[in-house]
């Protein structure tokens, strides 16, 4: 397998409120600290990609924001702009303003035209090889496998015409293993893991993208070994407890119930965590970052995930 | 707050009045979810994803079943498989289920009203809508076997949003719950499903529906839409615009009945016995999501009624004490261990070991700073909201996860008084 940063066309998703932005904006700053030409693309608009260089809002047309790494926002009337200007040479540009509106309204009704604009963005990119590596924050796991189904589902629905003619060699470049794959993000948490599981068999089943790696994000540290734990456990009660808030001259009752809080979660997340490993750990690389205890967030932050992805990845 | 913005001296003092009469506008966050959920008949949960929405409208469904004796039914769209089969929702689909009082008396409580439950199938949903509205059996079964419908029902864009609100419309009107709490699709943006029913009816008496639905021959002589099709055509192909066309012409058929429909649902959601209700964590992000969210709702004359702050870790973290006993526990562990050590040997020998003790001591401390570190900057997001509602609800981190009807009630003890 492709390793994960030598690919061209990453599509990183997870289920809300996991960290996927976080790990596709700290994955694109690792490719580009490797000397790699990075694009990240924001394809939710949510305008958190900014956030986590610090830099200003991003729009469709791409900037620099950290040396070699640049980042966009999709936006699917400029791409069908762009197309068209590129691609189709339709004659008379003035027109293309309604025909925007025009193209946003059959978008909206006709599934897949929308996607197949941002999809095919992203994928001319990669066939001008214009970067080495396009990062897509991608839609949240609900979404992405209706994204990267658009070039098959418009083959299946439009039988002739420019649109049909343009899938073939999207689909090309996204059924190639070693160009395009997708990252999955996830916490251990019940949800996230079941979606996870969930998206892995749907991509395989209704699309032609690899699932290349899965990112279980937020992992709490292990506090304890076996015995280690038995000491702690006698020293939560009892007469060790009292001793201790004796010689601390104290109550230590809360520093231990914060650490018997830790223990329980780490113990609850990590029965999901084996559910993950049993159902997809064979077949697809996993990928874990720490839980970050830090109090902002920010292009810190982002260097130190991108520091433990880097670790995780061999490099 | 709201009432104070300038430019609305009118609609304001209305405002204040209505409040007044009904005589029952506590202050900002002083309000109760009991109160809240005993004057209304619609709650919608809503928020970020990941903070827990389906959970929190489960709990508050169950507490107003057990309190307050209501008939009450949670309209959920993706519960999580164990919760699901707490509710018995297993494989059941679209149809309202009754939440049998064996599984309450198993959680140790006697529930005074009854619990329905209801999980959302869009598709499903979907048919049953082209079902009531199409004229004919003809244009029913084509619109269903139309290849567009079929993949418009299962992905259009927001479908789920509008097939949500219009879901809650129907069972509103046609049943007789006393409650209906209703979790919302994790969508890209919160707000799309309440725009959806207003999009539906822009969508359907949209100019360029009607250009759509122009029989093919005259399509080519109307000097207006003629540019319009040369380039359509080019780019999605005569076939697919045909397919397009097709589907639009059927469902014109049901365009008046979409459209007051729309309104309807538009209309329910702003009415006074509906409420709404944002769950989010403190981590930021999500946080200023639902900020954004609670401002809108505002904006809209939407009725904010809660806003449940979830997943939110103990008092104890935050306390200044222990953190300076975790400082003292990480500075003096080779001490404390020594001196620990006699004590810890009496249970078991092999626990007498120092340098293991001292181990413990250190992990324990850094721990519990560590913690304390989010458990901060969790108190500085809270006291930086900007939007204080009626209800203020803090749910603590529960060490376990919720998914039965005993963690229900536990996560609803805490939003309830």
């Amino acid at each position: 397998m492709t390793a994960l940063l030598d690919l061209k066309l990453v599509f990183v998703t997870g289920k809300g409120g996991v960290g996927k932005t976080t790990v596709a904006s700290a994955m694109a700053l690792l490719a580009s600290l490797q000397g790699k030409r990075v694009l990240i693309c924001e394809v939710d608009a949510k305008g958190d990609v900014a956030g986590f260089y610090e830099a200003p809002p991003t729009v469709f047309k791409e900037r620099e924001v950290l040396p070699g790494l640049f980042a966009m926002t999709m936006d699917t009337e400029a791409s069908l702009r762009e197309y068209l200007k590129l691609q189709l040479r339709i004659p008379v540009v003035g027109r293309i303003g309604p025909l925007a509106k025009a193209f946003d309204f059959v978008a909206t009704a006709a599934p897949g035209v929308r996607e197949i604009l941002t999809v095919g963005k992203l994928c001319y990119e990669v066939r001008e090889r214009n970067y080495d590596l396009v990062v897509v924050d991608a839609p949240a796991s609900g979404h992405i496998v209706g994204q990267l189904a658009a070039p098959q589902a418009i083959n299946n629905l439009v039988k002739v015409g420019l649109i049909r003619s343009q899938t073939d060699w999207m689909l090309d470049i996204l059924s190639d293993p070693a160009s395009t794959g997708l990252v999955a993000v996830c916490t251990p948490e019940e949800m996230p893991v079941t979606e996870t599981i969930e998206l892995a068999d749907r991509v395989s089943k209704e699309t032609t993208v690899t699932l290349s790696a899965v990112v279980v994000n937020r992992v709490l540290p292990e506090l304890f070994g076996r015995q280690e734990e038995e000491v702690f456990d006698v020293l939560g009660s009892g007469e060790a407890l009292g001793r201790l808030n004796e010689l601390v001259g104290a109550d230590a009752g809360p520093v231990l119930d914060a650490a018997r809080l830790a223990v329980t979660m780490r113990r609850t997340r990590s029965t999901h965590l084996d559910r993950l490993r049993a159902s997809i750990g064979g077949a697809t690389p996993m990928l874990y970052l720490p839980f970050l205890f830090t109090r902002s967030h920010g292009l810190r932050t982002t260097r130190q995930v991108a520091a433990s992805l880097g670790e995780e990845l061999g490099y | 707050m709201a009432g104070s913005r300038p430019g609305r001296g009118g609609r304001s003092a209305q405002d204040a009045g209505a409040i007044r009469i009904a005589g029952s506008a506590p202050a900002a966050g002083s309000g109760s979810m009991d109160g809240l959920l005993a004057n209304k008949e619609i709650v919608v949960a809503c928020g970020p994803g990941g903070v827990g929405k389906t959970t929190t409208a489960a709990a508050a469904a169950v507490m107003a079943a057990v309190r307050h004796g209501s008939k009450v039914l949670v309209l959920t769209v993706d519960p999580a498989k164990r919760l699901a089969n707490a509710l018995g929702l297993d494989g059941i689909g679209n149809t309202e289920h009754r939440v049998p009082d064996e599984a309450f008396r198993a959680a140790g409580v006697k529930p005074r009203g009854q619990l329905w439950a209801a999980m959302l199938d869009t598709k499903e949903s979907w048919d049953a809508l082209i079902r009531h509205h199409a004229p004919d059996a003809q244009t029913r079964e084509e619109i269903l076997a139309n290849p567009l419908y079929q993949n418009i029902s299962g992905r259009f864009i927001q479908s789920h949003d509008y097939i949500a609100m219009e879901r809650l419309y129907e069972i509103h009107s046609e049943s007789d719950y006393d409650l209906i709490v209703v979790d919302t699709p994790p969508t890209r943006n919160a707000l799309d499903f309440l725009d959806a029913p207003q999009r539906m009816a822009d969508f359907f008496s949209s100019r360029l529906l009607r250009w759509l639905i122009v029989p093919y021959r005259s399509r080519l002589v109307n000097v207006a839409t003629k540019p319009f099709y040369q380039i359509a055509d080019r780019i999605l192909g005569t076939e697919f615009l045909a397919d397009i066309s097709e589907f639009f012409i059927l469902f014109q058929s049901m365009y008046d009945g979409f459209v007051e429909r729309s309104e309807s649902v538009g209309r329910l959601l702003s009415d006074r016995r509906t409420t709404f209700v944002v769950v989010s964590t403190l981590e930021a992000v999500p946080l200023r999501e639902a900020e954004f969210f609670a401002e809108q709702l505002t904006a809209r004359r939407l009725h904010l009624g809660a806003i449940v702050l979830n997943k939110v870790l103990p008092d104890y973290l935050r306390g200044a004490g222990g953190a300076s006993v975790a400082e003292a526990m990480k500075e003096r562990a080779g001490d404390l261990a020594e001196r620990l050590s006699p004590t810890l040997a009496k249970v078991d020998p092999a626990l007498g070991d120092t340098d293991q003790i001292a181990r413990v001591l250190t992990e324990v401390a850094d721990s519990y700073l560590n913690f304390q570190v989010v458990a901060l900057r969790e108190l500085e997001e809270r006291s930086s909201l900007s939007v204080v509602p009626e209800v203020l609800a803090t749910v603590p981190f529960f060490d376990t996860d919720i998914f039965d009807l005993t963690g229900l009630l536990r996560l609803g003890e805490q939003i309830w008084d």
